[in-house]
């Protein structure tokens, strides 16, 4: 893209895009605040933005304080991600009803539901990127979030701050949006002209959607504060992890005493699959009525820090907290290449804020890494 | 590090995989303790065509879905043979089902064993307990294509005398002048006049040109590390080593995340794999 296209939009402006958004049919979802945290959920107007506030993050521990400006965007990410909106919680696959002598089974057709995301973090547009791999590019795609995929329409917003639990620079995953989105925007908070929002599209309908706001174009000066946007928060990364080795250095270590050293703190809650943008695993449940002529399947996100994850006729493979720990840990940053191509983390932090006991995958790499030099 | 799935012999389920069709029991017969063999046919229209060592997901309507490898002989069109060991709710409503029954049906899917890369080779069959009900249908094939291939081995290891699997067959293909068939138990009764003992004692008995053959291994996990160990001892290649994993699998077409086992996902990358993508998981405990 190039650069004079960037264009600024005012907070109306913003609004405009809303009003539009929402004029076209699409659900508009963005930061909310709700019990105490940002959350993804339903924006009518500006006004249900996180006006003000921004969000203090550390291993285990998430306060949302206020803020010394109007910032609408001034904060990371919460344990909300866009996952819940594409990859659906929960899905009904299909039902089946008992004939006089046979099952007719029904498939549940996905419904179709145009969705725009507002404020979509860069480490979040990765996310959505690895999801899609996993979900539609193997041999036999996922028809419900292939649905809800397919009529998405993008906002991102470049982070002004880095949470005290991001990484995403470790992981070149951000902070600034890179690709995947139908506009970008960057937010310079209360300057001479108020807050503004220096915006670029990433596609054709972002474009012709940019054309329809109230705006004016980008001066050098503009595009020179959003540059300096990006720059602070890629500098103020509340972690770090080296990424290069991880692959080799995680299969040279499975049967490393470290794991059962995590397992000492872990719980096996599962809070950081179901936070985590990326992690995409699910169960089947299936049901019946009383009479036993109507079944159905119901698929539910699903943790591998359960103990019926691994279940195998009779027992778990995976019974020790350690080897589940090591599962979801190795998959995200090594088998994730073995299995996809591609590492499965994008820095995004939340498994560590959301961690009851603060547990830090980017501290218990460093561990092992640490025990090989000594 | 991209991935590069070297897929056997792949042939896989329908378009919409996570939908079953429905197909009804024509027969039921009982193998054993627990251990039950159904013979589905189709509802309607036709069953797919399958590879030995593929699998199928079963649904017994309302109450759940497990996968089971296909045990019957890929040569015989119209019906679909699965052995099936009751353990927990799936596995005894599918093993108690009964003639005229139905379930939902889902596959095939997975990798089959490599029969093609085999011909003109001596072959191996190494199998523990259930783990015989996925080779039956290479030792079909290996029968239906005698002259295609070199030595043929079928070594059987089960618990006890009565557990044994398959035993009709077992017998008639002892009675193959051209197949070295052994059984052995892990323990047995006073009037037991056959081996005892592990299976892998067998592979050093057993003749075979190691530089020129292909092992199939399916059995419990333990039972493939030695078994492979034994292989190697003899002289075969890493590379001509195949088993067959067993993982916990809900979707079978890759999308669910359960069947992982390191780097691979059984239902896409198995259950078939060669043992040499395996090699440095196989003797680690949870993986």
């Amino acid at each position: 893209m190039d650069d004079t296209d960037q264009i600024v939009l005012s907070v109306d402006g913003l609004q405009v895009l809303i009003d539009v958004l929402t004029a076209d049919g699409y659900r508009v979802i963005g930061p909310t605040v709700r019990e105490k945290a940002i959350v993804y959920d339903d924006v009518a107007s500006v006004a249900d933005l996180p006006r003000g506030w921004t969000d203090e993050q550390d291993g285990g521990r998430y306060r949302l304080v206020r803020r010394d400006d109007s910032a609408l965007f001034g904060f990371a990410v919460g344990a909300s991600s866009w996952k819940q909106f594409l990859h659906r919680p929960v899905v009904k696959l299909w039902r089946a009803r008992r004939s006089k002598n046979s099952w007719q089974v029904v498939p549940e057709v996905p419904p179709v539901e145009r969705l725009a995301f507002i404020g979509v973090r860069a480490c979040e547009l990765e996310a959505i990127k690895l999801q899609d791999q996993v979900l539609l590019e193997g041999e036999h795609p996922d028809s419900h979030y292939q649905a809800r995929r397919d009529n998405v329409f993008v906002v991102a917003v470049n982070c002004a701050v880095a949470g005290g639990t991001c990484f995403c620079v470790s992981m070149s995953t951000g902070p600034k949006a890179e690709s995947g989105y139908d506009l970008a925007l960057t937010e310079i908070s209360d300057g001479e002209e108020g807050t503004v929002f220096v915006a670029e599209a990433g596609s054709g309908r972002g474009r012709s959607l940019l054309a329809k706001l109230p705006h004016r174009p980008a001066s050098a000066a503009d595009r020179q504060s959003a540059k300096a946007v990006s720059e602070r928060t890629a500098a103020s990364m509340g972690r770090e992890m080296r990424s290069d080795d991880l692959h080799e250095l995680l299969h040279r270590n499975l049967d490393h005493p470290h794991w059962d050293a995590v397992a000492q703190r872990c719980l096996t809650c599962g809070n950081c699959t179901m936070v985590c943008p990326t992690c995409f695993c699910t169960t089947v449940e299936d049901a019946s009525d009383l009479t036993g002529k109507e079944a159905s399947r119901t698929r539910r996100w699903d943790s591998c820090f359960t103990i019926d994850f691994s279940y195998l006729h009779g027992g778990s493979v995976r019974t020790s907290g350690g080897a589940r720990y090591r599962q979801w840990l190795t998959h995200k940053l090594a088998t994730w290449f073995d299995q996809f191509g591609t590492s499965g983390c994008v820095g995004c932090g939340r498994c560590i804020t959301w961690c009851p006991v603060g547990i830090d995958i980017t501290a218990e790499v460093e561990a092992i890494r640490d025990s090989e030099a000594d | 590090m991209v991935y590069r799935p070297e897929a056997v012999n792949t042939r896989r389920g329908t378009a919409d995989a996570t939908v079953p069709s429905v197909a009804r029991v024509r027969r039921r017969w009982r193998e054993g303790p627990h251990t039950w063999t159904l013979e589905l046919e189709p509802e309607d229209g036709e069953l797919p065509q399958f590879a030995a060592g593929q699998f199928n997901m079963l649904t017994a309507f309302g109450i759940g879905e497990a996968a089971i490898s296909v045990s019957g002989d890929p040569g015989s069109k119209g019906t679909l043979v699965h052995t099936v060991r009751a353990v927990g709710p799936v596995s005894t409503a599918l093993a108690t089902l009964q003639s005229g029954d139905y379930v939902g049906l889902r596959g095939p899917f997975g990798t089959g064993w490599p029969m093609q890369e085999a011909q003109q080779r001596d072959v191996v069959i190494v199998s523990g307990g259930l783990g015989l009900a996925p080779l039956r249908p290479a030792i079909y094939h290996l029968l239906a294509e005698r002259q295609r291939y070199g030595r043929v081995a079928v070594l059987y290891g089960s618990r006890s005398p009565g557990d044994i699997l398959f035993r009709r067959e077992l017998q008639r293909w002892r009675g193959e002048l051209d197949m070295d068939v052994k059984v052995t138990v892990d323990h047995a009764p006073d009037d037991w006049r056959g081996n005892v003992g592990v299976v892998t004692s067998f592979i050093p008995r057993t003749t075979f040109d190691p530089a020129n053959s292909v092992a199939l291994v399916c059995g419990p996990e333990l039972m493939m590390a030695f078994t492979v160990s034994a292989l190697q001892d003899a002289g075969v290649r890493d590379e001509a080593i195949y088993i067959s994993m067993e993982r916990n699998m809900k979707c079978a077409v890759g999308l669910c995340g359960h069947c992982q086992f390191g780097t691979t996902l059984v239902c896409r990358d198995g259950p078939v794999l060669p043992f040499d993508r395996v090699r440095d998981m196989l003797t680690i405990p949870e993986i």
